[in-house]
């Protein structure tokens, strides 16, 4: 019996044999040709182009509002604050970017009179005087454009003009100009318009002379021109409205004055809030219809620096592509000793950036991201908890390196301690573990040596830190190293390196607190320690059940109090946790940006500070008044030396660890200095791309055998069914039937 | 028909309101305002100042549901609820709380949730259909009792195990795909190969084994045997007879899922890095971004009304005895 169903088709349906002749062919054709996997378009294949991804859509691109490393990785390199951090120097230090040179504060009393420097409390104001380098010019917008007039094309645009607009690429023209001080004031000013809310603009109130008034003025501004144009049409041109503490001195000269001494200041100076901002730029997004097509600042940056940013799918991928108006820029010729080594002053001297465009594609996976470093299709990686064992060992001295796997690619390995602490912080308000008793105390310094960072450092980072002594970060001025910086009421030094006090002697202390055998002497009943944690995963529960361990070494029972992230911050605004676990990254690399996280005043539950344990010791709070002035002296450090061991003996935190950083790299990728402080980095490195596309071609040839026994064994499967389907159709049919009851 | 659809379409209002109540209220009961500004402001540096600057300029400054400072409808509509609420019924999502046109966002991603969720659906329903009718047409014999085997074994492993294991195998091992990525037009088609594989793979077992069982109902109809009676191949009698007649049970499951697939998988986008409408409700939830909650979920519950209609109305394609009246 023959079945027509089952016929060949080919035969008789010419067509679709030549369809399938093509497919076959194609098919062949793809086979001898480049990679198969490769995730870019063959276009792309050896050109200078880096690629990079993020894992989630950076919340804001205007640099008045952006505060968080995943939207700096993108304006950092498109804004340009006044100064910036040398590339390869350390300890960290601030350099010119547009500025001419380092501002240097002048100082005046009450009376607005000049006064030295060396004022002191006498000082009242500080003005800061800001020259800007002549020619730097923006990058090309379409704000900018003018017609043959000489008048801006899209200043003035209608709901009705931005029918076809969908993006920036939408508009034909674009035009540049010359960077001017007033921008940079015109950014300042943005802190207090009453449609932005900049992170800094509580902080800059208490400083910059006469911001918060000019908020109020604003306001009223705002008000009056919504209820005379409506909301969409409304628009500041903040160049109408001045500001006391903030002038134009001249076309490159700006001035801000700021309430008694802010040495911090020329630290903010180097970050995206003090970049300049055409006010062409914030007319044009201001314009109605704009927002309806997600076109604004926090789209579309507007910038001098080296690169711009051409294509914004955060659903897809961004793009990053070299500023063809950039100024000069060099990469430096000095750094620190051994960077001449490592080859990080091969290029010194050379004409910045040395990239033509970064791709950055959207990854939310570890995973993905990793294999596909691991095939030539990423540049650099971090290492992640799931590949560390595959990238990452240690050696007999306890020393990170790569595994024979990475090492045979040719990746390379960097590690930095990172300008940031991850700790463990009492209440200092509450009752139990709280306050500034002796009994308190020692119960704080009893559980600090308990609780073993350095197997935690082991056990949950994967070695990926360094224990920490004191609040200061190792690269920060303050810290001290060696046996003179070890925390005497945590750890013995002990054969040239810190040895963590025995829980014998934790016990000891936990006697003299009045709680022997972890039970309460005036009470007798057992003393519960209660942590305060958000996350609920299996790897926080393993967090958790190491972390009772550590409490029951010294007879204390540890409740986790595990709640949602916003309970758990509600808990620590009103200052009802007990002990909890916080972090701090540096905004700038001064001691005072770590020391101030236990300042009084900054206290978390009644002033909203930073300061999360509620930590409040009149004698550190008058010291850190006294060191934040302070340039970096011998004074200065022995002051920061007074604070430290002042809270090790109070000890409001477990001092928990400092993060390292570890890079992979390529062996095409250079200049790979990691810098903690700098945002603009992407302008030094440098990739050789031939070697890449060679690398990427040797690692990536597509294996086709297993689809071919696939097929066949799909074949040969096919047969017994064949068999059984021929064997039922010669069956009877009563058989049949009642096989299938 | 057109009577009984335009009374399913008003019944759906209700539905609606009701759906975006119990959002809402979900929604609320876990974050404050205040909540929402501070993951939005960030962790450090945060004003109160700030908070209600940011409450203001979104119109979160206002009571959840009833405005006790307002006498009349004024208590009820100056609130949070009804002004968020209101534009949606006539589709106008707004904007997200980081203000970005959520409209426009729709229309951006759900074209690659289609690009991954059309091809796995239909051919997935092909597949599926396939292997069950196999599975029915050696019914009783070793092929069909290793056929339930391996849905079984291929319905008891988890997606993600199809998602890493095929990206590790298909994409690192072999390099024949890209392990993730997307791109526009034509360029997409590299990208979509191994999440639809996986897609289709994933949905063999428990899809192959409902079929089967629909398929082994109808074989032993009296409809059949009178086929077989006839003399037709067994080929012939599932084909033109028990496929038809087993359509109404698939169609149930089938095409109410056909408007959800714009709403994309959570899964697949993630880990393919696929920018569709799954990946934009998870960012959003985890964000905290109501505006953009009770988007999708007002959106899926039109798309699962419009679903149930649209199986109504197919049932009156592939049986001609159901009216609807």
């Amino acid at each position: 019996m023959t079945d027509r169903s089952l016929s060949a088709p080919w035969g008789r349906r010419p067509l679709l044999s030549v369809l399938l002749a093509v497919l076959l062919m194609a098919l062949i054709t793809q086979i001898s040709s480049a990679a198969w996997n490769n995730p870019y378009p063959g276009s792309d294949s050896g050109k200078n182009i880096l690629y990079s991804s993020f894992s989630e859509r950076p919340k804001h691109l205007d640099p008045i509002r952006s505060y968080s490393s995943n939207e700096y990785a993108f304006i950092g390199q498109i804004y340009e604050p006044p100064l910036q951090y040398n590339f390869l120097k350390r300890p960290y230090e601030l350099e010119p970017l547009t500025a001419e040179r380092i501002p240097h504060p002048r100082y005046y009393n009450a009376a607005g009179r000049e006064i030295s420097a060396n004022g002191g409390a006498k000082v009242a104001y500080s003005v800061y005087e800001i020259h800007i380098r002549p020619g730097i010019r923006y990058q090309p917008h379409p704000a900018f454009a003018v017609d043959a007039q000489g008048r801006p094309r899209y200043l003035s645009l209608t709901k009705k003009d931005l029918k076809n607009v969908h993006s920036l690429a939408d508009f034909p023209y674009q035009g540049s100009r010359e960077l001017v001080a007033e921008d940079y004031v015109y950014e300042i000013k943005r802190l207090a318009h009453p449609r932005l809310s900049s992170p800094i603009q509580g902080l800059m109130n208490e400083y910059i002379v006469g911001l918060k008034d000019y908020a109020a003025t604003l306001a009223k501004a705002w008000k009056q021109q919504v209820a005379k144009v409506g909301e969409d049409k409304a628009f500041l041109d903040l160049r109408d409205y001045p500001l006391a503490g903030v002038k134009v001195v001249d076309r490159y000269t700006y001035s801000i004055k700021v309430k008694g001494r802010y040495p911090q200041l020329l630290y903010w100076l180097a970050m995206p809030f003090f970049a300049p901002m055409p006010w062409e730029a914030d007319r044009f997004y201001s314009q109605p219809g704009m927002k309806e097509r997600n076109i604004s600042l926090d789209w579309y940056p507007v910038g001098t620096g080296a690169y711009m940013l051409t294509v914004n799918d955060p659903n897809l991928r961004m793009v990053l592509e070299r500023n063809p108006n950039f100024h000069a820029q060099f990469y430096p010729s000095k750094g620190e000793p051994g960077d001449r080594a490592k080859g990080w002053l091969a290029d010194a001297g050379k004409r910045l950036p040395f990239i033509d465009k970064v791709v950055y594609n959207l990854e939310k996976e570890n995973i993905p991201y990793w294999n596909k470093f691991l095939q030539g299709y990423y540049d650099v990686s971090g290492v992640s908890s799931d590949s560390f064992d595959q990238a990452i060992q240690f050696s007999h001295q306890g020393e990170a390196e790569l595994t024979p796997l990475m090492r045979a690619k040719g990746i390379k390995l960097l590690t930095s301690v990172q300008t940031s602490i991850s700790y463990m912080g009492f209440n200092m308000l509450d009752p139990v573990v709280g306050g500034y008793s002796e009994r308190a105390r020692l119960l704080r310094r009893a559980i600090a040596i308990a609780v073993n960072y350095e197997e935690f450092i082991s056990i949950f980072a994967n070695g990926r830190g360094m224990p920490a002594q004191g609040v200061i970060p190792p690269g920060i001025f303050g810290y001290v190293g060696g046996k003179a910086g070890i925390d005497p009421y945590v750890y013995n030094w002990v054969n040239g390196r810190p040895q963590r006090k025995s829980v014998a002697e934790a016990r000891t202390l936990l006697v003299r607190a009045g709680y022997p055998g972890g039970r309460d002497i005036r009470t007798g009943k057992p003393l519960l320690i209660h942590l305060d944690i958000t996350g609920g995963g299996p790897e926080d529960k393993a967090r958790f059940d190491w972390l009772r361990k550590q409490l029951k070494k010294i007879d204390l029972e540890l409740v986790v109090r595990n709640t949602d992230y916003n309970r758990f911050q509600e808990k620590m605004r009103k200052g009802n946790a007990q002990l909890f676990m916080w972090g701090w990254n540096a905004d700038y690399p001064d001691p005072e940006n770590f020391l101030f996280l236990l300042y009084g005043p900054n206290g978390k539950a009644k002033y909203h500070g930073e300061n999360a344990a509620n930590y409040s010791n009149p004698k550190f709070d008058r010291l850190f008044e006294k060191m934040k002035t302070m340039d970096n002296t011998p004074q200065r450090l022995a002051l920061i030396k007074r604070m430290v061991n002042i809270v090790r003996r109070d000890g409001p935190w477990i001092w928990g660890f400092y993060p390292k950083q570890f890079v992979l790299y390529h062996s095409w990728y250079h200049n790979a200095k990691p810098n903690q402080m700098a945002h603009n980095t992407l302008m030094y490195r440098r990739i050789d791309p031939q070697l890449r596309e060679q690398k990427r071609a040797e690692w990536n040839r597509p294996i086709i055998w297993p689809l071919a026994l696939l097929l066949l064994l799909l074949v040969v499967s096919l047969i017994p069914a064949i068999v059984v389907y021929r064997r039922k159709e010669r069956q009877p049919a009563l058989i049949r039937s009642r096989r299938a009851r | 028909m057109l009577a009984y659809i335009v009374r399913r379409l008003l019944y759906a209002i209700p539905i609606l309101i009701g759906v975006n109540l119990l959002t809402f209220s979900l929604f609320f009961l876990v974050n404050s305002p205040d909540d929402m500004a501070r993951m939005h402001l960030g962790m450090k540096r945060v004003t109160p100042e700030a908070i209600v600057k940011w409450k203001q300029e979104r119109g979160y400054d206002k009571p959840l549901m009833y405005n006790a400072n307002i006498s009349g409808l004024g208590a009820f509509t100056d609130t949070i609820f009804f002004e968020k609420s209101v534009s949606l019924f006539a589709f106008n999502f707004g904007s997200a709380d980081d203000g970005r046109d959520i409209g426009f966002d729709i229309s951006q991603r759900m074209w690659p949730s289609l690009a991954i969720a059309v091809p796995v659906f239909i051919v997935g329903i092909l597949v599926n259909i396939t292997f069950a009718m196999l599975l029915a047409f050696f019914r009783a014999t070793y092929i069909d009792i290793w056929g339930v085997v391996l849905c079984v074994v291929l319905m008891s492993i988890s997606a993600l195990f199809y998602i890493i294991g095929g990206q590790f195998l298909i994409g690192k091992l072999l390099h024949l795909v890209p392990i993730s990525g997307y791109d526009t037009g034509l360029s997409a088609v590299k990208f979509l190969i191994l999440p639809v594989i996986i897609g289709i793979i994933g949905g063999i077992g428990a899809g192959s084994r409902w079929y089967r069982t629909i398929f082994l109902e109808e074989i032993n109809r009296d409809y059949v045997r009178t086929a077989r009676a006839k003399g037709l191949s067994e080929l012939a009698v599932l084909f033109r007879h028990v496929l038809k007649n087993a359509m109404i049970p698939i169609l149930t499951g089938a095409v109410v899922v056909i408007p959800a697939l714009f709403m994309g998988s959570l899964l697949l986008e993630s880990f393919f890095g696929i920018p569709g409408l799954g990946s934009y409700t998870i960012d959003a939830i985890r964000n905290q971004d109501f505006a953009i909650v009770r988007a999708m979920v007002f959106l899926g519950s039109v798309l699962y009304i419009f679903g149930l209609i649209l199986t109504d109305i197919s049932y009156t394609l592939v049986d001609p005895r159901i009216r609807l009246d």
